[in-house]
């Protein structure tokens, strides 16, 4: 593997913003994550839960509901009261729409999809129809007392089931007008509360509604009559959520004492066919509130303050034991936060509103392996930069020489120059962005820093030349006829000839810097990409999907490589098909150019080219081998994938120079510090 | 000898919570196995009605039977199944079945067959077989071919339950969950990860009960858990929900009658009532005292029961109020006390619950009640040093007991107190008089009452380690605020600072001797002059006791290393000495017998002697296999009087000993057969008939007819006794109150058949018809419902119906004009001929 010097940083402080709403989407098997910042991430459950789209938060627009519509459509309605739907092929907002009744609480599509409800601050229920091109304000409901925080339809769409504070409507979309009024128990426990707010609601075809309350109760009612059918209490704290599977033979619910119960509905015995809900498995993944639940036919999935995605899956509707029979907890965003400066040794940590660059410590002392060497020089925090304006950074990137910064917001691309003279660090504002340069998915410098290289979000990709304190701005690859996808990924060949670019869907292409067009498509695979680099010297595109396979493409020849073909036909050792976290950084080392580095969440891992591939009866993870053996056993049992788990959670990793690595920590224990404190709990014995 | 030699028998003190109780169908008995006995329990006054007695071995499952809730079945170590009639406690039938039965269950879907855990080859492979009951009118049956249903379980039968409606059967063990489906009649295996990561460790399945109308099964766990499974029907789709809240071992769990909710009991002592099967919807009932067992539900359900580990029942409503407490024999794990008598209650009197004093009641096999004499909260924790009650003595007629407790850490300083307790008789029990701490500077080894007087001063003497014994009486302790009395120490005696190992008083009180290692000393009572000293040099003397009325002129002494000396007082020398390894030695107070219990390779012999003679006057080899700890003579309260010359000495008392594994034996000198009748309960019925004018009328005339048709008695019956004149009458008798009709429909028939008939030529014959006609009726009925024998009792035919004319008659006449012919045949004019 070779002995590398670490800088281990942990001082990259990120926060993860909690989770608000999930939605999942049956037809393409994805999951709508948005976050209490306003983010909506994409997470693609059939290639490994990858995060392949994200839609960067706005700090007005905190999301309140989130829906699929019409199959593709993504809506998300919060409390600036604005219905917003998203364009996923842009990653773009494609409108935004006042609903004009406060802030919303609730929204929920029709059956068929035509339709959108929105439960808003003022007890108004609005139903909107949706066209092809926008959404129509059709007409309001009965108004309520109160603020309208959960909303379902019937399977059916003749009725609708709305939550609000102490009591549940049940609306017939025909009239408008409120059928029933159900009034909900403010007791809990023996002690009257001030009052019961239903979080949520789900109506079933049987005409059963059943609803989580602030009073920690689960609740059956007859919608036909009105009447209270069961009550469970789960919680000594609030129900907050609901999601009901589609065959309606189960539900998930979530509590903000972290608790996820699950309901099934089985039958009395087993040879009536008399069923009856019965809670059966809690599940304890989370620490805090469970915001939002949501049930895919094969998985509980939950998400809330402690900002992890918790992908449960059912044992009993898994088929075989495979990816997808394992508990998942996705915690970190699967995109590059950070770059890293490799002259300079200066690292840039992206957070949602402002940049921190901070500059390594030093050593002069040398030791052993597995030493931890005292520092010389401490770590330095430069320069702490903030945007303007309410809205989140999609991407930063500081330069390899360390005298450029750029990053980008959903309307603003910014370009900034660093000046350093002695200890002093002066910044530059380089203003004069051209006008076809508004955002980006996707920045990166080439390797000489003179050239800057920029994914738009219009499917196009620009290149500036960089001068001292101003740019030039060289050529624009135009989208492929026909599509709008953004590009997510870039990669530039060190010598700064070729550029790779990918996608979400479509395959990664490569341009000639030189000649400034296509040079070629590396065929398209069903896995998205998450992460691409091109090696020197042999400008091998090393591409990484989700679902762990890697390939290297030679760019001059145009075709796989020797050694992808050989490993794709052994295929790759099922440990490493079956790790949790995708690749998120490649790289390669400068002296030897038959390693490859890369890196997931738990582990690095250095591919020798030169060395036997594993097989399923070798030990993918072998520690060092013992030095007192014999070198012959040690190359019998060495393979190529060189695998160190000793730096987890790794958010990057990647060499500085030949002999020294930077890996980026986040301890999990640091993120829930810094969380509010959870609900407490007696815990028995203490 | 050998014939004439006593019994040996358990006598009562018997585990009652060794499985669970069983409540009969209108909720007012609970029944329980108790050794090799059943017992029928009253709920409403705790009372033992009835006890069912026939088993060879321990009793290891009772349960109703399904098809006639009147009956219970029961199954024991001898491997046999017996139905009883509880509520007259009479055995019915006896099926063998062969194989050693750990565990008997029913369910009504299983007509003729019960359900019993039985281990075949291996010592540890225990199956779940279904028996096959014949339906035989003979009392005692072979049961049929046992079918295997589950194998691998285990012998625990809380391990095992059937489904509410019959349809499977559950069974737990280690870490799966096994389900038989008897209608598919496949297994369903579920299994919990096991022990390997320490999250798992204590997954262990301890118990398992069905839902008695849902398909839902509830499992314990080690771990405290409870898991109900449902959807078990499909191996894939089964799905648990988990209730937590013990936070020790499951010990047993029951569901309410109507499924609605859950009961768990476990160490903590506490019942938990689990409503709706809810986790937040929980009662609990606790303090209740130890360990629970087992629950048991009523099939009423307005009441339950818990089984505990110290040989308690508590009888609980649906509020979880108890509201009735069966208490047996506490079975401490050291019985340090020894056995006692207490003289005024003749109760024994032994360690009980930790610091506690027992007072057991011998012929009602019930406790009367604990004194506490430690008065210190109990913690339930392993490794703390608790105090323990080392000593106990009654004196003065009871009016005071002497306790000593004591409590030793390693290496620490012991820890030594010593109460007098007073009898009240207003309060009708004892009452702490005077609490003396730290009484000697060692183990206190011997605690006696001088037996005198009520004019003499009540004196107590303690010998100890330390070389010392203490003289304590009781001295006015007034003040000027009270009247009151406490004891004070008299006198301190030691012998050249050996240990004192035993003291004991005479019968008249005039001397004490104290054993100093291996020399024994003889105190004047009066003085406490030293009067002499007998000396044998063979080992420390562990045994002392004076002979009694002719005998008092003798001193018995056993020493460890295995010699028994009688010294003759009056003369001061040895009189007679023995080989003779003594392990308990008790004289009994009402005769000079001393018995005495030695150890010997094939297990305890017994030794019963007079001081006077060094023959025993009566041996028996190898009385148990284990040794015996201590013995004990209780005094009867009506002297036997027994033939035989050997069982004299269980004329005046009676001798119980305990053995090392705490079960409580005793002599008995009635022959097996006779305890084991079972027509005894029966005879004793119908010698209690009361003597009115009825009695003398009939009971004469029945004696009269009894002679007469001796020859035509029917030999197979034992039940009804068949020189019956008056079958009516008997049958009215004989027959369960449940059984019969409504007496407005009895009273004419009763009065009819008072009518003596007269000696008509006839007459002989026509009852004795009519008779058998209804032993064919009895028998075939047995195993059915209630419901056809009423209606037989009604009167109405029936496929056994005998008498030419009646069935020729039968097609023409109505059921009333049958019923007149009934009556008529009945009636016996009999009493023309009684003067």
């Amino acid at each position: 593997m070779g002995e590398f010097k670490v800088h281990r940083v942990r001082f990259f402080n990120y926060v993860p913003s909690g989770i608000r709403c999930v939605a999942y989407n049956n037809q393409s098997n994805r999951l709508a994550v948005s976050r209490t910042d306003g983010t909506v991430e994409i997470y693609n459950l059939s290639a490994n839960y990858f995060q392949e789209k994200f839609f960067p938060g706005h700090e007005s627009r905190a999301t309140e509901a989130l829906c699929w519509a019409k199959g593709q459509r993504l809506f998300s309605a919060g409390l600036n009261g604005e219905i917003i739907e998203y364009d996923l092929q842009a990653l773009d907002i494609k409108y935004s729409m006042d609903a004009f009744g406060g802030p919303i609480w609730s929204m929920a599509a029709s059956p068929s999809g035509s339709q959108l409800l929105v439960g808003c601050e003022d007890g108004s229920v609005k139903l909107f129809q949706i066209n092809p091109d926008k959404i129509q304000f059709e007409r309001n409901f009965d108004r309520q007392k109160s603020r309208i925080l959960s909303l379902s339809w019937h399977p059916s769409g003749t009725h609708i089931a709305a939550g609000s504070i102490d009591y549940i409507s049940v609306f017939d979309i025909k009239s408008g007008s409120a059928v029933h009024k159900m009034l909900v128990d403010r007791q809990y426990m023996g002690v009257s509360k001030r009052k019961c707010i239903i979080w949520g609601v789900a109506f079933l075809s049987d005409g059963t509604v059943i609803s989580v309350d602030s009073a920690g109760k689960v609740q059956f009612w007859d919608s036909a009559t009105g009447t209270l059918v069961k009550t469970h209490l789960v919680a000594n704290a609030d129900v907050q959520s609901i999601a009901v599977s589609d065959q309606e033979d189960s539900f998930v619910v979530g509590t903000a004492e972290g608790t996820v119960f699950h309901f099934q509905l089985v039958s009395v015995t087993s040879n009536s066919s008399e069923k009856q809900w019965v809670r059966t498995k809690p599940f304890q993944h989370h620490t805090h509130d469970v915001r939002t639940v949501a049930h895919s036919p094969t998985a509980l999935i939950s998400g809330g303050t402690d900002t992890h995605l918790v992908i449960r899956p059912l044992m009993e509707k898994v088929e075989v034991k495979n990816y997808d029979a394992a508990l998942r907890k996705i915690t970190f965003p699967h995109r590059r936060l950070i770059s890293c400066s490799k002259k300079r040794q200066l690292l840039l940590f992206q957070f949602s509103h402002h940049l921190d660059l901070w500059r390594l410590g030093s050593t002069v002392a040398t030791g052993k392996h597995g030493d931890t060497l005292p520092l010389s020089k401490d770590a330095d925090h430069l320069l702490q930069l903030k945007t303007k304006g309410p809205e989140n950074i999609i991407c930063s990137c500081v330069s390899p020489c360390g005298s450029w910064i750029a990053y980008s917001t959903a309307s603003r691309f910014f370009l900034r120059r660093l000046n350093y003279e002695h200890d002093n660090l002066s910044l530059h504002r380089v203003s004069k962005m051209p006008a076809c340069l508004r955002s980006a998915v996707q920045i990166m410098f080439s390797e000489d820093s003179t050239k800057l290289f920029v994914a738009s979000n219009q499917g196009s990709l620009h290149i500036l030349r960089l001068l001292e304190g101003s740019f030039k701005h060289l050529h624009t690859f135009q989208a492929q006829s026909g599509t709008v996808e953004s590009m997510c990924l870039l990669a530039v060949s060190p010598d700064g000839n070729w550029l790779a670019a990918s996608g979400t869907s479509a395959g990664v292409h490569v341009y000639s810097v030189k000649r400034l067009k296509l040079h070629c498509t590396v065929p398209a695979y069903n896995f998205p990409v998450t992460a691409l680099a091109i090696a020197p010297k042999t400008n091998n595109l090393v591409i990484a999907h989700s679902d762990q396979q890697i390939f290297e493409y030679s760019i001059p020849d145009k075709q796989y490589t020797e050694w992808s073909r050989a490993i794709q036909k052994q295929g790759f050792h099922h440990h490493w098909l079956q790790r949790d976290t995708p690749i998120t950084h490649i790289g390669f080392h400068p002296k030897r150019p038959a390693h490859i580095l890369l890196h997931d969440a738990y582990m690095f891992c250095i591919i020798d080219k030169s060395l036997p591939l594993p097989n399923d009866k070798t030990l993918l993870y072998n520690p060092l081998p013992p030095t007192n053996e014999s070198d012959v056993i040690r190359r019998r049992t060495a393979h190529a994938f060189k695998i160190s788990k000793k730096y987890k959670p790794l958010l990057f990793m990647d060499l500085l120079d030949e002999g020294t690595l930077v890996a980026v920590e986040r301890p999990l224990d640091d993120i829930i510090a810094q969380l509010p404190p959870p609900i407490k709990k007696k815990k028995f014995g203490t | 000898m050998e014939a004439a030699a006593a019994r040996v028998v358990r006598c009562g003190g018997s585990e009652l919570s060794l499985r669970r109780a069983v409540f009969s169908a209108d909720s007012r008995y609970l029944l329980c196995v108790s050794g090799d006995f059943v017992k029928v329990y009253s709920t409403a006054t705790e009372e033992c009605v009835h006890v069912l007695q026939g088993h060879r071995d321990l009793v290891t499952g009772i349960q109703l039977n399904p098809n006639n809730h009147l009956q219970l079945y029961s199954c024991s170590f001898d491997g046999t199944i017996k139905l009883w009639d509880y509520l007259d406690g009479i055995l019915i039938k006896t099926f063998t079945v062969g194989h050693k039965l750990h565990a008997l269950f029913t369910h009504a879907r299983a007509e003729d067959s019960v359900f019993v855990t039985i281990n075949k080859e291996k010592p540890d492979v225990f199956q779940l077989v279904s028996v096959p009951l014949p339906r035989t009118p003979r009392q005692d049956a072979e049961a049929g071919e046992p079918r295997l249903v589950l194998d691998c379980i285990s012998p625990s039968p809380k391990c095992v339950a059937f489904g509410g409606q019959g349809d499977y059967v559950a069974a737990v063990r280690d870490f799966y969950l096994s389900v038989y489906f008897f209608r598919k009649k496949a297994t369903s295996r579920f299994t919990l990860s096991s022990s390997e990561n320490r999250k798992h460790a204590k997954n262990n399945f301890t118990c398992v009960a069905c839902h008695p109308k849902e398909d839902c099964i509830a499992t314990g766990h080690k771990d405290g858990k409870i898991r109900l499974w449902r959807g078990f029907d499909d191996e894939r789709k089964y799905t648990y929900t988990c209730l937590h809240w013990h936070h020790d071992l499951v010990m047993d769990l029951a569901f309410s009658a109507t499924g609605s909710s859950l009961l768990s009991g476990g160490r903590e002592s506490v019942l938990v009532e689990w409503r709706d099967a809810a986790e937040k919807t929980k009662e609990f009932l606790p303090r209740l005292g130890a360990t629970i067992e087992h629950i048991a539900v009523a099939p009423a359900g307005d009441l339950l029961c818990t089984s505990h580990a110290d040989n308690k029942i508590i009888v609980i409503g649906r509020n979880l109020e108890a509201c009735a407490v069966i208490q047996g024999l506490v079975r401490d794990s050291s019985v340090l006390t020894g056995l006692m008598v207490d003289p005024r209650t003749k109760a024994l009197v032994l360690n009980g619950k930790p610091g506690h004093l027992q007072f057991y009641s011998l012929q009602s096999d019930k406790q009367l009640y604990n004194l506490d004499i430690v008065q210190q909260e109990y913690i339930n924790d392993c490794g703390l040093v608790q105090i323990e009650l080392t000593k106990a003595a009654f004196g003065c007629f009871g009016a005071w007991l002497a306790t000593v407790e004591q409590r030793q850490e390693k290496e620490g300083e012991l820890e030594l107190q010593m109460k007098l307790w007073a009898y009240n008789k207003k309060t009708q029990g004892f009452l702490l008089n005077t609490k003396v701490s730290a009484p000697h500077e060692d183990r206190v080894t011997a605690l006696c009452f001088r037996s005198a007087d009520k004019s003499d001063v009540p004196t107590l003497v303690t010998a100890s380690r330390d070389g010392r014994f203490k003289v304590w009486v009781l001295a006015d302790d007034s003040d000027i605020y009270r009247k009151a009395e406490g004891w004070t120490c008299d006198f301190v005696g030691s012998y050249h600072k050996y240990q004192a190992t035993n003291c004991c008083f005479s019968e008249d009180g005039s001397l004490l001797a104290v054993s100093f290692e291996e020399t024994v000393t003889i105190w004047e009572s009066d003085t406490w002059e030293l009067r002499c000293t007998f000396c044998q040099r063979a080992g420390r003397v562990r045994h002392l006791c004076f002979g009694r009325l002719t005998c008092s002129k003798y001193l018995l002494g056993a020493t460890e290393s295995g010699t028994l000396c009688c010294w003759n007082l009056l003369s001061c020398a040895l009189e007679w000495s023995t080989k003779l390894g003594v392990s308990v030695m008790e004289p009994d107070p009402r005769s000079e017998h001393v018995a005495a219990v030695a150890r010997s390779s094939g297990g305890s012999d017994l030794f019963v002697f007079k001081p006077s003679e060094p023959r025993p006057l009566y041996v028996q080899r190898s009385i148990c296999s284990e040794e015996v700890r201590w013995g004990v003579f209780v005094p009867r309260d009506v002297p036997e009087a027994l033939a035989s010359e050997a069982l004299q000495w269980l004329n005046r008392s009676q001798f119980y000993f305990l053995t090392a594994s705490q079960s409580l034996l005793t002599f008995s000198s009635k022959s097996p057969e006779e305890k084991l009748t079972p027509t005894s309960k029966q005879l004793l019925a119908e010698e209690s008939l009361p003597a009115t004018p009825f009695y003398f009328l009939l009971g004469r005339h029945r004696q009269q007819r009894g002679e007469q048709a001796d020859g035509a008695a029917d030999g197979e019956r034992v039940q009804l006794p068949t020189t019956e004149g008056v079958p009516a009458v008997s049958e009215l008798l004989h027959t369960p109150a449940h059984v019969l009709p409504s007496a407005a429909f009895l009273c004419s028939l009763f009065i009819n058949s008072l009518l003596l008939a007269t000696e008509a030529p006839s007459a002989e014959e026509t009852p004795e018809d009519a008779e058998m006609e209804e032993e064919g009726e009895r028998d075939s009925s047995e195993e059915e419902d209630a419901a056809p024998e009423q209606a037989q009792q009604a009167g109405l035919p029936d496929g056994g119906d005998g008498g030419d004319e009646a069935e020729a008659l039968q097609q023409q006449l109505s059921k009333c004009a049958e019923k007149e012919l009934r009556k008529l045949r009945r009636v016996d004019y009999s009493w023309v001929a009684v003067p």
